[in-house]
Parts: C-alpha cells; sequence; structure tokens
C-alpha cells in the first residue's frame, strides 16, 4: 500500500518554555527547540506498521522549508522510505487552506491510497486534513485511533469518540484519516539512525514543480490572520479540599463523578 | 591370591584391559566431540579483546578461582564448596592414575613412588572422605533446608533441584567407588597377611577396609573390580554430562575466570575493534540475537553454577521487577542447547526478545551491580544488559516513559527538557549569590577546580539544596572552583547505560570540550554518577573526585572543622550509592567524614559497603515506570530502620530523590529522614572567616 503521511515540525511543547513575544503577536522562537508534531508521529508509526503487515511504501512530506528536513530525516530515520519538502517563499503564510492546497497538488502528481496526518499540530487548528479530503473529493474520519485493513479496498477503523467511547467504521480507499494519540506506541528514534540517513537526497518541489496556481496561497490568499496570542486570565482560584486523606479521596470521587468523568 | 589389577582381570569375556582401553578412547572422543559443539556457537559470537594482561588474569585466576576468593562471602554454601573444590584438586591425580591402571596395571605417577606418593595417599583418602560427607551435606541442603535462592519461579520452568542431586550422587558414588575399590584391595592384602597399603584412619577407604575385613577372597576381587568399573563409568558419564548444565563450571570456570573483565567499571565498547566514529557504519548494534554476544559472555552462560547469589542480591530481584541476573544467564545458556544441540544443525538465530527476554527485564536493571560484585566467577551482567539495550535503542523498542527524556537529552542536554540558560539557575534561587557567589567558567573567568554539577543538581528544586551545600562547603574550605553553567551538558552516565552510545558520544564530545576551555586542573562533583561518567568513561580531562572524597582529604590537612552533632536523639546510618561504593570503592571517606563529627551517632545497615542495596536506580532510571511489586528505596528505608538509624546520609542525588520519596511511600515520615552527605556536613561545618576568626554560622538548614 502507498501511504503518504503530511507532517509537521512545530516547538517541542515538553521542552520550551513558551513565552509571548514583545510584539504580542507570536511566542518568542529565538531558543525553542523543534520537533515532529505529536500527532504526526504516531500517524507515521501506523503507516509503518500497516506497511510491515501488507508491504508497501511510507512517504512523509511536509511544507516548509530547509529546516523542516530535520523532521523528514527523522521519520525516515524511523522506517519511512521517502521524504519529499514542498518548499517555495510563495507558500509562506499560507493559512489551512492554502496548505492543503499545496498537500492536494503534490498528492495528485503520485499514486497514494491511503493519506495520514495527524488530529492536529501542537500550534495549529486541526483543519488541514479535513480541507485536504474535500479539495481531493476522499472520505475522510477524524480521530482514527486504529486501521484495519480489511481488502485492497476498505478500511475498518475506530474513531475515538466523546467520553473515550468508540466507533466503528468502514472507508473506501482512497481516503485521508487524521489520526489520533495512543493509537500505538512510536518506536525510539536514535541518534545513529538519524545520522544513517544523514546524506539521503530529499527532493523538493516548489509552486511550478507542482503546478500550484500562487493565487491560491501565501498570506494574501489566507483567509484567516492571526490577530494575537494572549494567555488566558487567570480563574478565581482552585477549590481546597479538607480533612482525612480517606474524605479528600471521597470528595475527589464525587466531584468527578458530578463533572461526569466517571460513569 | 592378590586381588587383580583391573588391566589383568577379565569382565565377563573381555578383558580389562581392553574393556578400560575401549572406555577410555569411548568417553574422551565423546567428550571431544560434545565441547567441540559447545564451541561452535563461541566461533560465531561477537570478538571481545581478553587476551591483555596474562600475568595481573593469572594472579585473578590464583585468586578467584584457586583461592575461591568470593566463596565464603556465603558462608555455609561456600564453605562447602571450597572443600568440594580443594578436594577436586587433591583427587584429579588420583583419578588420572586410576584410570590408567585400567589400561596399564603397573602405572604409577611420575615422582609418585615414594614419601610423597604416601604422603599424597593419605591426603587424597581424606579428600575424597570430605568430598562424599560434602556431597551428603549438599543433598540435605537441598532436599531438607531447601534454601530459598535455589527455587525457580513456576514461569520459569521446572525446579532445578532434581538436577543438583543427580550430581552429587554421580559425584559420591564416584567418591564411593574409588574407596571401595581401594578398601577392598587392602583388606585382600590384610587377610593374605601381607603389607596393606596404609589408609588413612577414618578416611572412606579405610571404613571400606574395615566394613569388608570378613568378606571372603573371591568376593573382595569381584567388589574391587565391581567397583573400579564403576568408578570408570561413572568418571566418563560425569565428563559427557557436565557440559549439559550448571556442571560444566568445573570445565569453563577456569576460563571465565581468567578472561574475566579486568576494569570492571569501563563499560564495554559496543564493538570490539570499531570506533565510535564508525558505529554509524554498522548494520546493526547491540545484542539482537544470541549471536550478538560476545564470546566470553557465552563463555559466562557456560560457566554459571546457578548458585542464585546474583539473584540473592539483585535489588530489581527483591523487588519483583522482571529481572533475576540468573536467570538471564540460564535462559541464554539453555537457548545456546536448544539453538546450538550437540546432535543435529544448529538452528540460526531468531530475536531473544520475546523469545527468552522481555522488555521489561532488560530496563529493569539499575545497573547497581551487586550481581557482579557477587558472583563467585566473576560472571559480567551489566556488559551484557547495556548490550542488549543497545540492540532495543537500534531497533526503536524504548518505553514510551524513557523516550520524552532521551529526546531532550539530544535537544537541550539534560533529561528535563529544560532550557540550557536554566542550568545555573540554581546558583541565583532566593540570594543564593549574596551568600555564596560562584563563578561561571566561561572564558572569562578561570578557576582551579571545576564543580560539575549534572542536570539533576541543576534542574531538580529539592536537588539544588545539594548544589547549594557542596559550593558553599567549597567555598569554606578555600577551594578556587567554578562551573560551567549553560555550556555544562548532561554527562551522559545513564544515557549510555540504557544504551544510547551514539547520544552518550555526543554529550560526551560537548562536556570534553567545554572542560577543556575552562582551562581547570581537577574536577569535583557531588554526584557519583557523574563521578563515574567522567571518570571512566571520559577520556583527557583533568583528574574527577567525589566530594566526599575531597572532604575526607580537608579533614586530613585540616582545612575541614566539624562541629559537634547538634542532637544526640539522631542516629545515623550511611547508605552507600552504587556508583560510589561498588563502582569506586569508595566506601571510608564518607564514613570517615560522618564520624568527624563529634559526637554523631552511627550504625551500619546489614547490607553496606560492597553489599549495599541499591535505592531504585539514577538517571534515566528515575523516568521508567518499572513493573515491580515495591519500591527498592521501601526495602531499604525499612533496611535502615531495622539497623535502628533514624536518619539515612547519601551522598548521591538520586539516593536523595529515591529514599525520600520511599520514605513518604512506607509512611515513615515520623521516624525517618535523608540527608545528603554534603547538606549534613554544611550543616555542621566550622567556617572560617576572611581574617581566619571562626564565624557565626549563619546559614539555615536545608
Amino acid at each position: 500500500m502507498e501511504i503518504l503521511v503530511c507532517v509537521r515540525r512545530v516547538p517541542d511543547t515538553s521542552e520550551n518554555e513558551i513565552e509571548l513575544n514583545s510584539a504580542g503577536n507570536d511566542i518568542e522562537r529565538d531558543e525553542l527547540v523543534y520537533s515532529i508534531n505529536e500527532w504526526d508521529n504516531y500517524a507515521v508509526e501506523e503507516a509503518l506498521q500497516i506497511v510491515s503487515r501488507v508491504g508497501g511504501k511510507v512517504t512523509v512530506v511536509t511544507v516548509g522549508d530547509d529546516e523542516d528536513e530535520e523532521i523528514l530525516r527523522r521519520q525516515m530515520a524511523m522506517g519511512a522510505t521517502h521524504g519529499v519538502l514542498l518548499s517555495d517563499h510563495l507558500f509562506a503564510g499560507s493559512d489551512g487552506r492554502g496548505i492543503a492546497a499545496i498537500l492536494k497538488a503534490f498528492i495528485q502528481k503520485g499514486n497514494y491510497e491511503l493519506i495520514l496526518t495527524g488530529v492536529q499540530a501542537e500550534d495549529g487548528a486541526a483543519q488541514v486534513g479535513g480541507m485536504l479530503a474535500a479539495m481531493l473529493d476522499y472520505p475522510f474520519a477524524s480521530l482514527v485511533n486504529s486501521i484495519e485493513i480489511l481488502d485492497g479496498k476498505t478500511l475498518r477503523i475506530t474513531r475515538e469518540i466523546e467520553g473515550g467511547n468508540k466507533e466503528l467504521n468502514e472507508i473506501d480507499l482512497p481516503c485521508v484519516l487524521s489520526i489520533q494519540t495512543g493509537i500505538n506506541e512510536p518506536r525510539y528514534v536514535g541518534m545513529r539512525g538519524i545520522r544513517q540517513v544523514a546524506s539521503v537526497p530529499i527532493p523538493t518541489f516548489g509552486a511550478p514543480d507542482l503546478g500550484v496556481n500562487p493565487e491560491i496561497v501565501g498570506p494574501l490568499a489566507a483567509k484567516i490572520r492571526r490577530v494575537d496570542y494572549f494567555l488566558p486570565a487567570a480563574g478565581r482560584g482552585a477549590e481546597m479540599l479538607y480533612g482525612k486523606p480517606e474524605e479528600i479521596a471521597d470528595k475527589v470521587v464525587e466531584l468527578v463523578r458530578t463533572k461526569g468523568g466517571l460513569s | 591370591m592378590e586381588i587383580q589389577s583391573p588391566a589383568q582381570a577379565s569382565y565377563w569375556i573381555v578383558s580389562g584391559q581392553s574393556l578400560f582401553l575401549v572406555m577410555h578412547v569411548l568417553g574422551l572422543t565423546c567428550f571431544a566431540y560434545i565441547m567441540y559443539r559447545r564451541v561452535v556457537p563461541l566461533l560465531r559470537a561477537q570478538p571481545d579483546f581478553r587476551f591483555d594482561q596474562p600475568w595481573i588474569r593469572l594472579r585473578r585466576v590464583a585468586k578467584y578461582w584457586l583461592g575461591q576468593w568470593r566463596h565464603p562471602r556465603y558462608k555455609g554454601a561456600g564453605l562447602l564448596h571450597i572443600l568440594i573444590f580443594i578436594g577436586f584438586i587433591v583427587l584429579a591425580g588420583r583419578a588420572f592414575s586410576l584410570l590408567m591402571i585400567g589400561a596399564s596395571s603397573g602405572f604409577a605417577m611420575p615422582g609418585f613412588s615414594g614419601t610423597l606418593g604416601h604422603f599424597y595417599d593419605i591426603v587424597r583418602d581424606y579428600a575424597a572422605t570430605v568430598v562424599f560427607i560434602c556431597m551428603i551435606v549438599a543433598a540435605v541442603r537441598r532436599i531438607v533446608f531447601k534454601p530459598a535462592r535455589y527455587a525457580v519461579p513456576a514461569r520459569l520452568g521446572r525446579q532445578r533441584g532434581q538436577d543438583a542431586i543427580f550430581l552429587l550422587a554421580l559425584i559420591a558414588i564416584l567418591m564411593l567407588a574409588d574407596s571401595l575399590f581401594e578398601g577392598s584391595k587392602a583388606a585382600v592384602q590384610t587377610q593374605q597377611g601381607q603389607a596393606s597399603e596404609f589408609l588413612a584412619v577414618f578416611s572412606l577407604p579405610w571404613i571400606c577396609e574395615q566394613a569388608l575385613a570378613s568378606f571372603s577372597l573371591p568376593l573382595l576381587s569381584k567388589l574391587g573390580l565391581g567397583a573400579y568399573f564403576i568408578h570408570n563409568l561413572t568418571f566418563y558419564f560425569l565428563l559427557c554430562y557436565r557440559p549439559f548444565g550448571i556442571q560444566f563450571h568445573v570445565e569453563t570456570s577456569l576460563f571465565s575466570v581468567y578472561f574475566a573483565k579486568l576494569e570492571r567499571e569501563v563499560l564495554k565498547p559496543v564493538r570490539w575493534g570499531v570506533h565510535d566514529e564508525q558505529l554509524d557504519q554498522l548494520k546493526s548494534i547491540g545484542v539482537k540475537t544470541f549471536e550478538d554476544f560476545t564470546w566470553k559472555h557465552m563463555l559466562d552462560f557456560y560457566s554459571c553454577a546457578d548458585c542464585g547469589r546474583c539473584s540473592d542480591q539483585c535489588p530489581s530481584n527483591a523487588a519483583g521487577r522482571p529481572l533475576s541476573p540468573r536467570f538471564l544467564t540460564t535462559k541464554a545458556r539453555d537457548y545456546a542447547f536448544q539453538h546450538y544441540p550437540v546432535f543435529g544443525k544448529a538452528n540460526n538465530s531468531s530475536p531473544l526478545i520475546g523469545a527468552i527476554y522481555s522488555e521489561d527485564e532488560i530496563w529493569s536493571c539499575t545497573t547497581c551491580g551487586a550481581c557482579e560484585q557477587e558472583c563467585p566467577l566473576l560472571i559480567e551482567y551489566i556488559d551484557k544488559i547495556v548490550d542488549l539495550r543497545r540492540g532495543l535503542i537500534d531497533s526503536g523498542n524504548v518505553p514510551q516513559s524513557l523516550q520524552k527524556p532521551l529526546k531532550a537529552l539530544e535537544s537541550r542536554g539534560n533529561p528535563y527538557g529544560k532550557m540550557e540558560k536554566k542550568r545555573s539557575a540554581w546558583t541565583k534561587i532566593n540570594g543564593f549569590q549574596q551568600s555564596c557567589p560562584i563563578k561561571l567558567l566561561d572564558g572569562k573567568q578561570g578557576a582551579d577546580a571545576l564543580y560539575f554539577v549534572d542536570s539533576i543538581t541543576s534542574y531538580d528544586d529539592r536537588i539544588q539544596a545539594i548544589g547549594h551545600a557542596t559550593a558553599r562547603i567549597l567555598t569554606s574550605v578555600g577551594e578556587s572552583f567554578g562551573i560551567l553553567g549553560p555550556a555544562e551538558k548532561d554527562s551522559g552516565h545513564e544515557v549510555r547505560r540504557f544504551g544510547e552510545e551514539i547520544l552518550f558520544c555526543a554529550l560526551r564530545a560537548h562536556n570534553v570540550e567545554a572542560i577543556k576551555a575552562s582551562g581547570v586542573q581537577r574536577i569535583v562533583t557531588s554526584d557519583p554518577h557523574a563521578y563515574n561518567a567522567l571518570k571512566h568513561d571520559y577520556k583527557d580531562i583533568p583528574p574527577v573526585e567525589h566530594i566526599s572524597q575531597l572532604l575526607a582529604r580537608a579533614l586530613n590537612e585540616g582545612t575541614l572543622k566539624l562541629n559537634h552533632a547538634e542532637t544526640s536523639d539522631k542516629v545515623y546510618t550511611y547508605h552507600d550509592p552504587c556508583y560510589l561504593g561498588r563502582h569506586n570503592q569508595v566506601y571510608d571517606d564518607p564514613r570517615d567524614v560522618l564520624d568527624a563529627i563529634p559526637g554523631l551517632k552511627r550504625v551500619e545497615m546489614k547490607r553496606s559497603r560492597d553489599r549495599s542495596f541499591c535505592c531504585g536506580g539514577g538517571g534515566l532510571m528515575l523516568f521508567y515506570e518499572p513493573k515491580e511489586e515495591q519500591r527498592m528505596g521501601v526495602l531499604r528505608v525499612k533496611m535502615a530502620a531495622e539497623a535502628g538509624a533514624n536518619v539515612i546520609v547519601t551522598a548521591c542525588p538520586f539516593c536523595m530523590v529515591n529514599i525520600e520519596d520511599a520514605i513518604k511511600v512506607a509512611g515513615m515520615e515520623a521516624k525517618m529522614a535523608a540527608i545528603d552527605l554534603t547538606e549534613l556536613v554544611d550543616q555542621h561545618i566550622v567556617r572560617q572567616a576572611p581574617g581566619g576568626m571562626e564565624a557565626q554560622r549563619e546559614l539555615t538548614e536545608v
């Protein structure tokens, strides 16, 4: 099976102290460390597991610049067959729809049966997967947390729905799925693996190569603009529970139950 | 009538000589063939460089093999083994000459005909007796007392007691047959009024002679020849049976000890003969299949006597984690015997993880070294665990709990994912820099000594107090020192021991450069893990000391003076951190420092010094979520309480984390506390004011 996984490089939330810049319209990016978006990492792992069961190839693709090559190599070290960078100065500043349009152009040049994205990016808006499917006129399922290949044409998938329940679906190929974390346990990528793919050439495609109309990408085409970044105002404080440990435990259980956390 | 020599006698229709010649040839051929098959996997194994330093190695053979140095650590079993071992050594000559007379009746050991021969005969009579008695005692131990450490958990198959009893019985038969042969010969001589061979009084042959005194001559003759036959049969059966189980150590232990690792603290390279820079080019690294082990490690599998001492000391095993060093070895031996059978084709290798080992088992080890300290045969465990982890890392099988800290170490140089620039923030917390300014060795300032802080002391809220105490002490004793601050990265001690060699190499390269750039002449650290890494894993850097060593030196030189202990109701016990004690033999310095505090009451835990019990492991082990029945730290805290202590003194930041947690988990906050050696010294130090006057202690307790 030919699988394409759309990935993205994001500031690593576990290894950064995210601060707003002085203008207040972005985060301070000087000393950030980046890594692959966590959801995308699960998607790549899932693609690799599917390929190890039924055969095929996994391609990882990202829209970005030279610095984003880093995550493509990391995913290739993980086992992806190819990494592709979609890079053009025209692409910078695209909104989700613009990104989806670029990806669509790339996908139509290939022969991918299954396209995976993460449910969302850590700094994103969870919109590219759905829009990409619509542009391709492919079926789409979001929040997927298991995939079973039934035959060459159909997948059986489960989706996570509110309250921790699961829903079982069948979906026709080709399709786009957005992958939820927890679908698998992504493998570790060691430094050795990354070094081993350090000199593998990564093909780069720009707008002309893809046939992307410059008018539908970039900041001018973006219909969503970020206006502000802010920290939510602090709430009125926490509710303190007092009493013996057992009493506190009982109160906690009761609170969680009334809020619907326990059934 | 003289008792016939076995060579001249006839057994049924064949002459004794032919019979025993055939037996010799057959027995030795079988043995040679089995040994050849046992060597086959070793020839397919990875290289291991163990051929240097022959004199040191021979000295170790004299100490650990011939001298049975570690056996008395277990008094009962150890004494028994020493007796059996001496018996076997003594009886080796006897066995040879006894076998030879089957082929040539007049055989006598060269040089053993005169007084020496008589003396030897007496000694070996007693040796056989002692071995025989030992077999009975050992069997009684196995059958009646059943020491717990021999038990095999149900999930790992059947109990091995029967195998042991069978082996004991064979050896007992060997001793008895020899003695019967001797005794009957002497009885014949006595009955015929000849000068009988002198049999050592109360020895087994002597008892046999006494018992057989009234037997008829033909019966004695038959008995003697029969005993001789049984002796030879048992001898060759044993010889060919040994390479099938724990008894194989009789043959292999000498080689295991000779080739044992000389520098125990230094980890095995990923692959012998392959430089760090070439590791990227290897197809696979670490141990994934049996053939990825080195030949010495395979030899270790053969040599294990299944005595259970390693697992008896292993804290992972005690805490109920799925790791027991004993079974790590015996499972590999079983695997070797199964996949490299004596008859039939050697099966090609399959992955070990999933077949005989589980991932949890391999991650469970804290590399504390208790097993290696105990093994009488110097079998190595840490290198094998690390090699297996290298294999797991290489194939991406790393628990999610470890992936984040490893990734953070790669991008930020610490497992917490904290910013590099915050690495020296601990020096400025709560106005610390006013009371104790610390130099940042960033090229503008220099110092004689570098305080290598490492990640946990730099970033952990609680452990920063150890950094503060260390800095104050260093200042007090007049040390010119500084820190690397943001230029320091994690020492990588656990990164390496968790199998991520390439990441370790990167961290080391960075630190070595930073240390060299700082221009210091010495390094001091309050973290035994960093100490061990800098001392053994790093090369070409200034000498490194643990703070306890520096303190002991300062006491001797008189630059450190300590006030009287504040309260008398505190009873202290010192917990040896694995990487200070067992791995670096720093046992006395911290104790000397404690004892230099006048009025301080100190008791020893039963498990101390080289038998110290790991607190739960440091570095990345703090992130790992083991499957265990209880925490090692809880067991340790209970040991301290048992010793009558109410304060545990450690000299390691990770011990502090684990023990403080354990005190809470065990609900013992009211009766137990933990304190670092540096914190205790900091509380008691007599501070010299700049003018040399004794200054008032003004620092708050930590």
